[in-house]
């Protein structure tokens, strides 16, 4: 029962997303027309021309009609901007948001919680003020910045754009080699400005376990500490961890904006940067759905694994 | 040899007959020739696909004379048949209108009684038919094509007439197009040109200085600056096409002539206007927000094109002078009230442009010298657009790119680009509207005289400079920079203090000299050889991590 409630749920969501997708980027002030003829000898007809391409002409409830029904049908439409599918256009800029923000929240994830268990585990030592301290300033330094700084500390050892060279050879591993070469700047900046997040999480809720008397039992067994650690502790105090983790998985595709901006990553969050600028409301409605329904996904997961984790916590 | 261009503007199509963004206009010069073309050194009209043209004698029938031995990229030979081809596609189809229709609106027909010659009917006489900017695209190819708006053009390598063949595009990162070794003015100097995408100008500069692009431009000065004695980089700072200007709200209506948007009446009064260009100081700006990039602004026209441009005579000018701008508020019937203002005005500019941001601190204190505190309102690129579009401001910054011939910019601000009954198909941001302007337009456009055409175009400016529906406030510098241990030497339009980039044509590439000696870089190497150092280093950290673990972890036991 309550498995289907949380399906049907996890529906009711994504549909709501796809109603308010639309009517949320009409309300984006600026007429994508205009936008996209600015600057070229254009006529009133042209303009026309466009707006019909584009089905802009006909009335607000025919184009919801229109974009609801072909979204039940798996069509999203095409993008104004790059004149394609927007099915196309987002299937083609996944691929690299998930290499990106799926290489670094994998790192940011395991360093990150590692390093939690560490400074816990040591409270008030050097140690854990050393990492506590530089993990929270990495945190609030803007992404965008701390980019722009990586790029002109490391001078010429990165590519500081893009995924891929333009005259690399084409065969695999050259341009495997050079997809990672272009990946380590992003990733880095990536993951220094998020893995504080899991630290800190981990850090506190392994703390609160720390005086717990099952420790005390434990070392009382003469068990190494290292083992009363792994054993006992950190399986108690992981779950909090896990929840942040499966949160940000759902964000995995809605990229890293900022980071893609700044390193012109081909990736989803530079499409989203460059569909707001039209307005591109086809492609904007299309990321939206798609984002929002990764994150729906995800969650609905985290609860279903929840089970798994810790019989406290039913899902029947 | 490659040369790698940075650009800072998404690529929307490479069907030229939907393409509409700068980028792709630019791209497209590069694959399809024009029918004519602007020369590179003085701009005059040149040769294109055809060397020879004629009007008869009413002006009503143009004759084009398309040579032998133009051949397309895949060997056909070029003919009249594909001008007359592309041409009638553009005037059936309404799709293949949607980038340039605005060229074809007064045709009527269009032929190629042979395969030299092409004859072009017009409705009425029309001076820029030497300035039609369509990409010519070859009939043995395009006449397959069944559905123009789904036709993306990519079946690579692209058949085209320029100097460079499309052999790949990926969306969003980068196109490569190779040399064109048919092509009829002589092969480019270099093997491959590649455009490469950034979507920050700050890392498009980095790449420079790093070498791994080997051209950049629309720079800000600051950026500009900052590459002053770079070793290996040469700046170019040339005369732009881009203006920027003030737009004074001047009771925007429709074509039809109803009231439009929400300005304030009081700049209906052209002495109000006036006052308020004269209480600019146009010299301040130019010093201090485009950092000297610039000159001072006067007519529609920028100073790049040369017999086109105009400047305000001795008669005309109006200086910057405060006390006169408020002599002028008082004797229109604008008196100071009693705290000190006549009346408030909304500013409206974009958030996040430099120049917006900088300009509208100067012009709040200089309109507040003369009683008119402004209210600045820095806002989104697409609010911007839509508030000029509604006409829902007082003053707002704008700006336009200009061509060479001034018929765009000109037309522009005459009463029919108006927007319609309904709010929509209109271009102006101005909302300009004048008897006398309207006319002079329609004069030169059926000039065929040059002299006498330069003389109606400059009288029209001195009218909107009279009238000022805005200010121009500065010819932008367009501000270039590019690897010169790469290459040597590129061919600027015109050949004195032109550009290299955003040309009115393909020069810039097309003439690119790679340098003597070119130096390959080593970088990737030495990037992955830090990459592994680092790799190595927390994995022995990592290791010894756990080894002294394991010891504490004995004693303890």
């Amino acid at each position: 029962m309550r498995l289907a409630s949380r399906l049907g749920g996890a529906a009711l969501s994504l549909v709501m997303v796809a109603v308010l997708g639309f009517f949320l980027f009409r309300v984006v002030p600026g007429d994508p027309v205009v936008s996209m003829t600015r600057g070229r000898p254009t006529t009133a007809a042209m303009q026309a021309e466009l707006r019909a391409q584009f089905g802009l002409d006909r009335p607000l409830h025919e184009q919801f009609w229109g974009y609801f029904t072909s979204l039940l049908r798996g069509d999203l439409g095409t993008s104004f901007t790059f004149r394609r599918p927007v099915s196309d256009v987002i299937l083609e800029r996944l691929g690299p948001t998930l290499l990106l923000v799926g290489t670094s929240t994998v790192i940011a994830v395991g360093l990150g919680l590692w390093l939690g268990v560490l400074a816990a585990w040591r409270r008030d030592s050097a140690f854990d003020r050393t990492t506590t301290g530089v993990s929270l300033t990495l945190w609030a330094v803007p992404t965008f910045w701390l980019g722009m700084l990586l790029m002109m500390v490391t001078g010429d050892l990165f590519p500081s754009r893009g995924m891929r060279d333009t005259d690399t050879a084409p065969d695999f591993l050259s341009q495997a080699l050079d997809v990672g070469h272009h990946l380590v700047l992003p990733s880095l900046t990536l993951v220094a400005v998020v893995c504080a997040e899991y630290l800190l999480v981990m850090r506190s809720s392994l703390l609160e376990e720390m005086h717990a008397p099952y420790l005390t039992t434990a070392r009382a067994k003469g068990l190494r500490d290292d083992l009363v650690r792994r054993r006992h502790a950190v399986p108690n105090a992981v779950l909090p961890a896990i929840t942040l983790v499966f949160l940000r998985f759902g964000l995995v595709v809605a990229g890293a904006i900022t980071t893609e901006t700044v390193f012109s990553w081909p990736g989803l969050g530079l499409l989203f940067y460059d569909a707001l600028t039209g307005p591109d409301y086809f492609l904007l409605q299309g990321l939206l759905v798609v984002t929002a329904g990764a994150v729906v996904v995800m969650n609905l997961l985290a609860e279903l694994l929840y089970g798994v984790l810790d019989p406290r916590v039913k899902v029947v | 040899m490659i040369l790698k261009v940075a650009i800072v503007q998404q690529i929307d199509s490479m069907n030229p007959f939907l393409a509409v963004f700068q980028s792709s206009t630019e791209v497209g010069r590069l694959m399809y020739d024009y029918l004519t073309a602007y020369a590179a050194d003085d701009q005059r009209v040149t040769e294109g696909l055809a060397n020879r043209w004629e009007p008869s004698a009413d002006k009503l029938t143009w004759t084009f004379t398309v040579p032998e031995g133009k051949t397309w990229s895949d060997g056909q030979p070029i003919t009249a048949h594909d001008v007359a081809f592309t041409y009638n596609l553009m005037l059936t189809n309404e799709v293949a209108r949607t980038a340039n229709g605005s060229f074809v609106t007064n045709f009527s027909s269009v032929t190629a009684p042979d395969d030299r010659t092409v004859v072009i009917k017009t409705k009425a006489p029309q001076v820029t038919m030497l300035a039609l900017d369509i990409p010519i695209v070859p009939e043995h190819v395009w006449e397959k094509v069944t559905n123009i708006k789904d036709y993306a053009n990519d079946q690579m390598p692209v058949v085209g007439s320029g100097p460079f063949v499309l052999t790949e595009h990926v969306a969003g990162q980068f196109i490569k197009l190779k040399a064109n070794k048919n092509y009829w003015r002589g092969a480019p100097k270099y093997d491959e040109l590649h455009f490469v995408y950034f979507q920050n100008s700050d890392a498009a500069v980095q790449a420079l200085t790093k070498g791994e692009v080997d051209l950049v431009n629309r720079m800000a000065p600051a950026q500009f600056d900052s590459l002053k004695d770079k070793a290996g980089v040469t700046r170019n700072k040339a005369q732009g096409r881009r203006f920027v200007e003030l737009l004074i709200n001047p009771g925007a209506r429709t074509r039809t002539g109803e009231p439009i948007g929400d300005g304030n009446p009081a700049l209906g009064d052209v002495r109000v206007r006036r006052a308020i260009a004269q209480a600019i100081d146009l010299d301040a700006l130019v010093q201090r927000v485009n950092l000297g990039y610039a000159e001072k602004g006067a007519g529609l026209v920028p100073p790049v094109f040369g017999k086109w441009h105009w400047e305000p005579g001795e008669k005309e000018l109006r200086t910057f002078d405060p006390a006169a701008a408020n002599a002028a508020l008082d004797a229109a019937g604008y008196p100071r009230k009693a705290d000190g203002t006549r009346f408030s005005l909304r500013l409206t500019g974009r958030a996040g442009r430099a120049y917006d941001e900088q300009a509208s601190e100067y012009l709040k204190r200089q309109l507040g010298d003369i009683g008119i505190p402004l209210d600045v309102r820095l806002v989104s690129d697409n609010q911007l657009n839509e508030a000029t579009t509604v006409a829902t401001y007082d003053l707002a910054f704008s700006g336009w790119a200009t061509n060479v011939d001034p018929d765009f910019i000109l037309g522009l601000h005459t009463c029919a680009q108006r927007p319609g009954a309904d709010g929509k198909g209109g271009t102006t941001d101005a909302y300009f509207c004048d008897q006398a302007y309207d006319e002079l337009y329609a004069r030169q456009l059926s000039e065929f005289d040059e002299g006498k055409r330069v003389e109606l175009v400059k009288q029209m400016q001195a009218r909107f400079y009279d009238q000022v529906p805005a200010v121009v406030l500065a010819y932008e510098n367009a501000l270039e920079a590019y690897r010169s241990d790469h290459f040597a030497r590129f061919t600027t339009q015109p050949a004195q203090g032109g550009v290299i980039m955003a040309q009115n044509g393909m020069w810039g590439y097309y003439g690119a000299e790679p340098a003597a000696r070119a130096s390959a870089s080593g970088t990737t190497w030495v990037g992955f050889a830090v990459a592994g150092g680092v790799i190595v280093f927390i994995v022995v950290a990592i290791m010894r991590q756990t080894r002294r673990r394991r010891a504490t972890a004995g004693e303890r036991e």
